[in-house]
């Protein structure tokens, strides 16, 4: 089945190698894959995309809006900013850690993500809330949040793509003394 | 042969390696850079890769290369074109011997760039054929073909991806080895460079009889690309699209399988291919134009209507059809679409984009129902311990209550703009910083004009504007920031770095030495890291007549070693939050109303230390990031 995987956060927070990791467990299964990421000059803190259709017949490499059957949101003000990609019943995976621009905190602002926690949950009938901040404290690392997600992703359901096939496009792309953390970190975020 | 996925630019390069490629050099640029770099790092060991130090110098190293019967591809952003606009024009008058491709990289939005220029009317201008990718896939392919078409017709061509094709991602069927092996694609016999004056020394005579046999070649072209395989017409119906590149896919995706519109899909926009289109606009009665930046294919389709007398309906931007600025999607060709066919967005309804979801589905109903939290906006900001900021903030320290201009250019120094740094008054153009900073003191006298410009960009456009300011007579302050890279482009090597692309350590060309040189007489080198020091450099060299340079040395965090965090010791702290108003770097964050430092995000830089007035930050223990 053709599925739409919207990956958000903020610039470094590892989204582009979670969605290579969907991407790669598409492949390995025969599909065909097209990804897009929206950066311009994000990589200084800005806001990231990345789009990942995988199945048969894809055109627009760029979701069409209300399509993503689940969106992943690294950070809960980004996961807000793309509900418009969310298709009607589609799953919104979010880590309840804000980051806070630095415009923002120039301005005295208190924003802090739980209005944005509240909205989803309110809101959107599937959605699933994850404490990263514990479980990167519990893995020894924030780097392993995107994995967390993922991991937090396999088990929701709502993606087409089993743990051992992540594992396997996971590890393939880390180094070796990295993957007993990051097994770690999918394991927890299936748990939740 | 494995799917493999890969990015449009890894594509483009794996083409042109395959293609027999034996020279490839170009200017970084987005969203042009990996086709480059890609070559570099698959470099079968028979091609000569360079980041050359600007586009003309990239066009002109290509076309002797080109000249003595080397495949060649030189790569670039649309902007960079313009930098190299002198020698396309005669190039394409001259002509070449082995296949030359020029790669530009079109930027709709712009996502990251100056202009939403469209390359296609530099085909049309240097009167060259041009080359529109609509995929990774079909760009693989077409970069061959267009080695094949140069060699043919012996002139340069252009290929030209924008954005969504150069950073998509695709599966592809590709060789284990995507280049292929160096055996996989022999040279072509050549005799090499043979001296012929009649032929490579361009003079007005022989531009004029040229240009004769140009004209004549572009109608032959034309003809040819009437065959061109990824030159399509489809469908059938009284309504046609005409489009190319990405928005052929978004076009695609919206008729989804119907075959009720006639759709003409053309990748070569120039010479423009009138056997299809004539094919394509029988029996219509309307067409639509669906493509991005200008209305190029428009204006053609218009023209072969009123050449052949044939009553058609043309709709695109010109008929404010189809929006005229920004990239398209498949939502905004949807709504196009579904106007032009008169059919109230039914079309996205049969292709699986549903109507209601097109204006934003559940979150759009949502929007109206419970009103939405305001997002805070994430501009792109300097990142924590970018040694630009402590630059900036030494200059604007030493300048306060001065009157100042301060002409910043292009890279990530231009963040310097934002707030609370706000040090960036113009910003125009690679290069025009330093020399637009001499107009202001020609024209203002009486202010302290600054010209900031990155390493990089020195060496691109930078040096020529020195030699300006010392001959004419300005006062300014040339402040060279020298960050050992590349960094907004993604970290390419340049000459001050004394890497290439082809693996070498060379000699670093210094920037002190060639200031020194076009008679610059007082350069000094700072760290801008080092605030009380680089107060008092600014202080001092901005006083004295003529041109002066300050040159802050220091890398790019992406290209150094991050040391101790600094920790604020919250028993010291006043919470007069300066540190994060002065700064604004992205490490120091708010937290329960009190500054606090990230240790994740701290880069350990150290400038902080220096703007708390009661000295509260100060190194951790703890272990560098
Ligand atoms: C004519 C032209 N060519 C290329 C680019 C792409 N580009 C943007 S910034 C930049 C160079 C930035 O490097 P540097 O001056 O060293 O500054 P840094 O980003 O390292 O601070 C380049 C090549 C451009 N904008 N214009
Ligand atoms: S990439 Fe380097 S130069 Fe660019 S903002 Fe970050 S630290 Fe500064
Ligand atoms: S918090 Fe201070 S030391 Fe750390 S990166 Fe920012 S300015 Fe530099």
């Amino acid at each position: 089945m053709n599925m739409n995987y919207l990956l958000c956060g903020v610039g470094g927070q590892g989204t582009v190698l979670a969605a290579k990791v969907l991407a790669a467990a598409a492949i390995a299964r025969g599909e065909d894959v097209k990804t897009t990421e929206t950066i311009g000059m994000a990589q200084r803190g800005g806001s990231v995309t990345s789009y990942v259709r995988t199945g048969f017949n894809i055109h627009s490499p760029i979701i069409p809006l209300g399509t993503a059957d689940v969106i992943i949101g690294f950070e809960p003000g980004e996961a807000v900013r793309n509900l418009s990609y969310l298709k009607e019943g589609g799953t919104v995976i979010v880590s309840s850690k804000s980051v806070m621009p630095v415009t923002a905190a120039l301005t005295d602002s208190t924003y802090n993500g739980d209005e944005m926690v509240d909205y989803l949950r309110k809101n959107i009938k599937n959605v699933i809330v994850v404490d990263t901040e514990k479980l990167c404290g519990i893995c020894g690392s924030d780097k392993v949040m995107n994995v967390i997600l993922l991991g937090a992703a396999i088990s929701s359901g709502a993606v087409e793509i089993s743990y051992e096939e992540t594992k396997t496009a996971l590890l393939s792309r880390l180094k070796p003394k990295l993957h007993e953390m990051n097994i770690k970190a999918l394991e927890l975020g299936m748990k939740g | 042969m494995t799917k493999q996925l890969v990015m449009g630019n890894e594509a483009i390069a794996f083409g042109a390696i395959r293609a027999g490629v034996r020279m490839v050099a170009g200017y970084p640029g987005t969203p042009s850079t990996e086709v480059l770099e890609t070559v570099a790092k698959n470099n079968p060991g028979n091609i000569h890769v360079e980041w050359s130090i600007n586009e003309k110098a990239a066009m002109e190293v290509g076309a002797g290369a080109a000249y003595a019967g080397k495949r060649t591809l030189v790569t670039m952003k649309q902007v960079g074109l313009n930098v190299a606009s002198d020698p396309l024009m005669s190039l394409n008058y001259v002509g070449v011997k082995g296949g030359m491709v020029i790669l530009v990289a079109d930027d709709p939005g712009p996502i990251s760039s100056q202009t939403e220029q469209d390359t296609r009317h530099y085909a049309k201008f240097a009167k060259m054929m041009v080359f529109d990718p609509s995929s990774p896939a079909e760009a693989y392919e077409m970069i061959q073909d267009a080695f094949e078409y140069s060699e043919k017709y012996g002139k340069p061509v252009f290929m030209r991806p924008t954005t969504r094709i150069c950073h998509g991602y695709q599966t592809i069927e590709l060789p284990e080895i995507p280049g292929g092996k160096p055996e996989d694609m022999p040279e072509k016999k050549s005799d090499g460079f043979v001296k012929d004056s009649e032929k490579w020394v361009i003079f007005p005579r022989l531009s004029y009889k040229n240009h004769i046999l140009l004209e004549k070649m572009l109608v032959d072209i034309a003809e040819d690309f009437g065959d061109y395989r990824f030159n399509e017409v489809t469908g059938t119906g009284k309504k046609g699209i005409i489009t190319g590149g990405v928005s052929y896919e978004y076009v695609k995706e919206v008729l989804g399988d119907r075959d009720d519109v006639k759709v003409f899909k053309v990748a070569t926009a120039n010479p423009f291919p009138e056997k299809p289109a004539l094919e394509f606009l029988k029996g219509l009665d309307s067409v639509l134009a669906v493509e991005e930046l200008d209305p190029v294919l428009e204006r053609e389709i218009t023209y072969v209507c009123g050449k052949h007398g044939i009553a058609v309906e043309v709709f695109g931007k010109l008929t404010g059809s189809m929006v005229n600025a920004g990239e398209n999607s498949a939502d905004k060709v949807a709504e196009s679409i579904a106007e032009f066919l008169g059919e109230d967005n039914s079309v996205q309804m049969r292709s699986g984009i549903k109507k209601e979801v097109c204006g934003g589905g559940e979150a759009a109903e949502l929007r109206e129902t419970a009103k939405m939290p305001e997002i805070p906006s994430r501009p792109p900001v300097l990142c924590p311990g970018c040694p630009h900021r402590g630059a900036f903030y030494a200059v604007k320290l030493a300048m306060k209550g001065k009157k100042t201009r301060y002409c910043g250019d292009i890279g990530c120094y231009t963040l310097g703009n934002a707030m609370p740094l706000d040090m960036v008054d113009t910003c125009l153009c690679m290069g025009a910083g330093l020399t637009m900073a001499q107009g202001l003191y020609h024209a203002e006298p009486d202010a302290r004009c600054f010209g900031f410009i990155g390493d990089s960009t020195f060496f691109a456009s930078g040096m020529t504007g020195v030699v300006n300011a010392v001959y004419n007579q300005a006062d300014i302050t040339v402040v060279l920031l020298d960050n050992s890279t590349t960094a907004m482009t993604g970290h390419q090597p340049h000459p001050g770095t004394g890497k290439t692309m082809m693996g070498d350590v060379v000699n670093c060309v210094d920037p002190e030495m060639i200031l020194r040189g076009m008679g610059v007489k007082t350069v000094v080198t700072a760290d801008p890291l080092d605030m009380r020091n680089s107060v008092e450099i600014v202080k001092k060299v901005a006083e004295e007549k003529g041109v002066k340079a300050i040159i802050f040395k220091s890398p790019c965090i992406a290209v150094s070693k991050p040391s101790k965090p600094e920790i604020i010791d919250s028993a010291k702290c006043i919470n007069c939050k300066k540190c994060i108003k002065e700064l604004g770097c992205p490490a120091i964050v708010l937290r329960e109303g009190k500054a606090y430092i990230e240790k994740s995000l701290c880069f350990g830089c150290s400038v902080c230390e220096s703007v708390c007035p009661v000295g509260a930050i100060s190194k951790s223990g703890g272990e560098a990031k």
